[in-house]
C-alpha cells in the first residue's frame, strides 16, 4: 500500500503515532522541494512527487478512521452509505425532535442533548471497538474481522453524521 | 561605496528576501551571522510622471498628493482581483480604471496601463536596486512573501510580479509563517505558536507546531481584505462628512484633498497608539480643518474591525485541533499590531502576553530572508512544513463543488481524479477549478477552466484521462492529465479566472528584463565613476603637498600614470575595469598617504605640545 511505503511502514492497522511522526519528520528533512532549490528540474519533480506522496500518508495514516478507511479501500472494500438499520428507529424519533426544535417546540431540546450524549457515547465505543479490531486483524488477517471493521466505520460515520446535525441545531437554537 | 574587493565572476549569487507589504516593503538577506535588512522601508507606491517615467518608493508617495490620479498605493489589495471583487475600494482609490478589466484590473496612470503584478514589479524592482547597491552584486533569486490567505490567483499574480521584475521567484512563503522563522521560536524545540498579523492590507493567523528545527504549520486564516487601510478608510470618511458639513462642499471627488486627508487620517492614527488623543488636521488653502479623536472614541469605531480578526482566529484554533490552552507563545506581527485594543483583544484570546520584541514592520522581511537562506543551502537546521489555506475542489453536477484537497493539508499536495466522457464521440471534457469552503460554485472563487481537447471519438464512458492537481510548496495550483489509455500525457487548454495568461507575462518579462540588466550595469558603472571622481580629486589635492615633492620620482611617475589609466578607463563601459584602475591608483597613492598621514600627525602632536 502505497502510503505505508512513503513512510517506510509495513501495512499494519495499529500505528504507533509517535513513529509515524518521526518518519513523516524525518523523511520532510529529507526530500521537501526547500532541499532542492538548486537541483535540478528532474530532481526538484522527484522532490515534489515524493514530499506531496508523503504529506498525503502522514494526513491519511495519522487519523484511524482515515487510515482504516484507506486500508479496506486498498484490500478492496468500498464503504456503504447506507443508514445502519439498528439506528433506523432512533433516527426516526430523532427527526421529528429536530423538527420540532426547528418549528420553535423547545421542549424538544432535552431529548435531543439526551441523542447528543448517547451519540457521543456511540463515537467513543465505535473508537475502542476500531482499536480493538486493529489489533486482531493485525494479528490474524481474517477477512471476517476486516468485515466487522467496515461495519464499525460506517456506524460511526452515521452517528457522527447525526451528532452535527444535532448539535448545529442545539447551538443555531441556543445563540438566538 | 566601499572599495571592498568583490569577486563578481565567482560568488555564490544571493537569493533575497522580500516581504512585498501592502503599504510598506522591505529586502533582507541572510548573514553568517543571522538575516539582515538590506535597505529602508520602501513606501509599496508606484507613481508615473508626468514625462512618463515610472518612479517607486518614498518618491513616489510623494507624487500621492501632487499627482493622485497617476500614483498607485495598495496594489497588494488588488492582486489577482477581478473588477467585481474591488468596488469599495476603487471608490476612494485615486486612479481609474480601464474598462475590459474583469479578468486582470488594468490601471490607467497618466498616458500608461498597467496591471497590478506590472505595478507590484516596479516596487520589487526598486527593492532589487537597493539590494544590489548594498552587495554590490546582481540579484537575480529571491523569496517573496504572501499573506497566508492568498488564493491561487493573488499567489500567481505575485508571482508574475518577480518575473517581470527580473527576478525569479524561487519560493513565495507566507507572511506569518516567515515571521515566525524570524523569531527563532525553534530554540524552544517543541511548542505551539499562533502568529497573528495585521498589517496594511491583510490579516493572517497561523498556527505551527515547533519540533526540532521543524515549523509544522497546523492550520491557517485569515482576510485578505483586512488591515490598517479599512481603519484608515473609517477616518477618512469620517473627516469628509466633517468636511461636508463644514464647508458644505462634497470633496469625496477632490483626488489630491483625499490624499492629504488620508496622510492626516494615518497620522493621527498611529499617534492613537501612544497617547490618549490626536488630532486630525488639514490645511487646503485658506481653510483649516481639525478634528480630535480620543482613544475611546478610536476604540468604538475600529471595534469591528478588531472583531473581524477573531473569527479566524477561533476557527483557526478548532482547525488546528487544539485547544487555546495549549498554545505556548503568540506573536504579533505587522504594524497594525501596535494598536492597544489590537494588543488586548489578541492577549484577552490567547490568554497570553504576545511577542513583540521583533520590530513589527521587518520581522516579515527577516523571515523571508532565513527561508532564502534554507532555499540556498546556508541554513540546514530548519525547515517549514506549510499548509494550504483554501480547499481546492472541480465542480461536479447540479453547479456543487466536490473538494479535492482540503484545507490546511500540508503543501505539497496531490489529488488524482479521473475523467472520462458522458457521450459518444464527444471529443473534449472541460474541467472547471475552483478553491473555497462552499458548497455551491457561485460562491467559491473560480481559478481556472481546463479543457481536456482532442479525445478520440469512442463510445461514451471509454475515454479514461487521469488528471493530477498538484499545490505546490509556493500554494500554487498545478495540473497535468494523462491518458490512461496510451500512457501519455494529454494535452489541455488552460484559461484562468483571473489573472495574466503565461504569454501575457512572457510578453512583459521581455519588455523589462533586458532593461532591468541594463539599468543594473549602468548604475555600477556611474557608482565606479563617482568613486574615481572622489579618489583622482584627492590625489591631485595631494599633489600640491609637500609629501608629494618629497616622494621619489619613481613613485610620482607611478601615481602619474595610475591616474591617467583612471581616466581612460573611466568612459569604458566596464564598471570592473574602472574599478581596478581605482585599485591600481590606490596601490600608488599608499606611500604618500602615509607620508601625509604622519605629516598631519606630527603637526597635530606639535600642535598639542603648544597648547599643553
Ligand atoms: N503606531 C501605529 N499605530 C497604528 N497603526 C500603525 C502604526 N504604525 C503603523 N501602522 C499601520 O500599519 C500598517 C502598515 O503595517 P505593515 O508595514 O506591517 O503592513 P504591510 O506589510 O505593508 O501590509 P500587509 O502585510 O497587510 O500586506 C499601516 O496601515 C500603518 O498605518
Ligand atoms: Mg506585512
Amino acid at each position: 500500500m502505497k502510503f505505508y511505503d512513503a513512510l517506510g511502514l509495513e501495512p499494519k492497522l495499529a500505528i504507533d503515532l509517535d513513529d509515524l511522526k518521526k518518519r513523516f519528520y524525518d523523511r520532510s528533512r529529507q526530500w521537501h522541494p526547500d532541499r532542492f532549490s538548486r537541483s535540478s528540474s528532474e530532481e526538484k519533480q522527484r522532490s515534489e512527487e515524493m514530499t506531496s506522496m508523503l504529506n498525503d500518508a502522514f494526513r491519511t495514516l495519522r487519523e484511524p478512521v482515515t487510515r482504516a478507511e484507506y486500508f479496506l479501500r486498498e484490500s478492496g472494500l468500498e464503504l456503504s452509505k447506507d443508514a445502519p438499520p439498528e439506528l433506523l428507529e432512533e433516527v426516526f424519533e430523532l427527526n421529528m425532535a429536530l423538527e420540532e426544535l426547528r418549528g420553535g417546540d423547545e421542549s424538544a431540546r432535552g431529548q435531543l442533548v439526551l441523542a447528543q450524549e448517547r451519540f457521543t457515547g456511540m463515537l467513543a465505543d465505535a473508537d475502542s471497538g476500531l482499536s480493538r479490531l486493529f489489533a486482531s486483524y493485525d494479528g490474524k488477517a481474517d477477512a471476517i474481522v476486516l468485515e466487522q471493521i467496515r461495519a464499525t466505520l460506517n456506524r460511526r460515520k452515521y452517528v457522527s453524521n447525526l451528532l452535527r446535525d444535532v448539535e448545529k441545531e442545539l447551538n443555531v437554537h441556543s445563540a438566538n | 561605496m566601499s572599495t571592498l574587493q568583490i569577486d563578481f565572476g565567482h560568488a555564490k549569487p544571493r537569493i533575497v528576501g522580500i516581504d512585498l507589504g501592502t503599504t510598506n516593503s522591505l529586502v533582507a538577506v541572510m548573514d553568517l551571522t543571522g538575516p539582515r535588512i538590506l535597505s529602508g522601508i520602501v513606501p509599496s507606491v508606484v507613481s508615473v510622471t508626468e514625462s512618463g517615467e515610472v518612479i517607486a518608493g518614498a518618491e513616489a508617495r510623494e507624487m500621492l498628493i501632487t499627482h493622485p490620479e497617476r500614483t498607485v498605493y495598495s496594489v497588494k489589495r488588488l492582486m489577482g482581483r477581478g473588477v467585481g471583487d474591488v468596488q469599495d475600494e476603487l471608490r476612494l482609490f485615486p486612479f481609474h480604471i480601464v474598462e475590459g478589466s474583469e479578468s486582470v484590473l488594468k490601471l490607467q496612470l497618466g498616458d500608461k496601463v498597467m496591471t497590478p503584478p506590472e505595478v507590484s514589479a516596479y516596487i520589487l524592482r526598486k527593492l532589487k536596486e537597493d539590494a544590489e547597491d548594498v552587495l554590490g552584486a546582481s540579484v537575480t533569486q529571491a523569496v517573496i512573501t504572501v499573506p497566508a490567505y492568498f488564493n491561487d490567483a493573488q499567489r500567481q499574480a505575485t508571482k508574475d510580479a518577480g518575473r517581470i521584475a527580473g527576478l525569479e521567484v524561487l519560493r513565495l512563503v507566507n507572511e506569518p509563517t516567515a515571521a515566525a522563522l524570524a523569531y527563532g521560536l525553534d530554540k524552544r524545540k517543541e511548542g505551539l505558536v499562533a502568529v497573528y498579523d495585521l498589517g496594511g492590507g491583510t490579516f493572517d493567523i497561523s498556527i505551527l507546531r515547533l519540533h526540532d528545527g521543524i515549523f509544522e504549520v497546523l492550520a491557517t486564516n485569515g482576510d485578505t481584505h483586512l488591515g490598517g487601510d479599512d481603519i484608515d478608510n473609517l477616518l477618512l470618511n469620517i473627516a469628509l462628512e466633517d468636511l461636508q458639513s463644514e464647508w458644505g462642499e462634497d470633496f469625496s471627488g477632490n483626488a489630491s484633498l483625499v490624499q492629504l486627508l488620508r496622510r492626516a487620517v494615518i497620522q493621527a492614527k498611529e499617534a492613537l497608539s501612544f497617547a490618549p488623543s490626536a488630532t486630525i488636521e488639514l490645511e487646503y488653502g485658506p481653510r483649516k480643518y481639525q478634528r480630535e479623536i480620543d482613544v475611546q472614541l478610536f476604540n468604538r469605531l475600529i471595534e469591528p474591525i478588531v472583531e473581524r480578526t477573531l473569527g479566524p482566529c477561533r476557527n483557526c484554533i478548532k482547525d488546528a485541533g487544539i485547544t487555546v490552552e495549549q498554545i505556548n507563545e503568540t506573536v504579533m506581527v505587522g504594524g497594525s499590531t501596535r494598536i492597544p485594543l489590537v494588543r488586548s483583544a489578541v492577549e484577552r484570546l490567547f490568554r497570553k502576553r504576545p511577542h513583540t520584541e521583533l520590530n513589527p514592520d521587518e520581522v516579515v522581511a527577516l523571515g523571508a530572508a532565513v527561508q532564502a537562506g534554507i532555499l540556498g543551502g546556508e541554513v540546514e537546521d530548519k525547515l517549514l512544513l506549510d499548509v494550504t489555506p483554501l480547499s481546492l475542489g472541480i465542480e461536479t453536477m447540479g453547479g456543487l463543488m466536490s473538494k479535492l484537497i482540503h484545507r490546511n493539508s500540508t503543501i505539497p499536495a496531490s489529488e488524482t481524479e479521473l475523467f472520462t466522457t458522458a457521450v459518444d464521440g464527444q471529443t473534449n471534457v472541460l474541467i472547471h477549478v475552483l478553491q473555497g469552503e462552499r458548497e455551491l460554485v457561485k460562491d467559491c472563487r473560480s481559478l481556472a477552466r481546463f479543457d481536456l481537447k482532442d479525445i478520440d471519438p469512442m463510445i461514451a464512458g471509454m475515454a479514461r484521462i487521469q488528471v493530477r492537481f498538484l499545490i505546490d510548496a509556493n500554494g500554487i495550483l498545478n495540473v497535468t492529465a494523462k491518458d490512461l489509455r496510451t500512457g501519455k500525457e494529454h494535452s489541455m487548454d488552460v484559461k484562468p479566472s483571473y489573472g495574466l495568461t503565461d504569454d501575457q507575462v512572457e510578453a512583459m518579462i521581455l519588455e523589462s528584463y533586458d532593461k532591468a540588466e541594463e539599468d543594473f550595469k549602468e548604475r555600477q558603472i556611474r557608482e565606479a565613476r563617482v568613486e574615481a571622481d572622489a579618489i583622482i580629486g584627492a590625489t591631485e589635492k595631494a599633489k600640491e603637498d609637500e609629501a608629494y615633492h618629497a616622494l621619489p620620482d619613481a613613485e610620482r611617475i607611478a601615481i602619474d600614470r595610475a591616474i591617467n589609466e583612471l581616466r581612460l578607463a573611466y568612459h569604458s563601459d566596464d564598471h570592473l575595469l574602472i574599478r581596478d584602475q581605482i585599485e591600481k591608483l590606490n596601490q600608488a597613492t599608499m606611500a604618500l598617504a602615509e607620508a601625509i598621514m604622519n605629516e598631519a600627525v606630527g603637526k597635530a602632536l606639535k600642535g598639542t605640545n603648544v597648547n599643553d
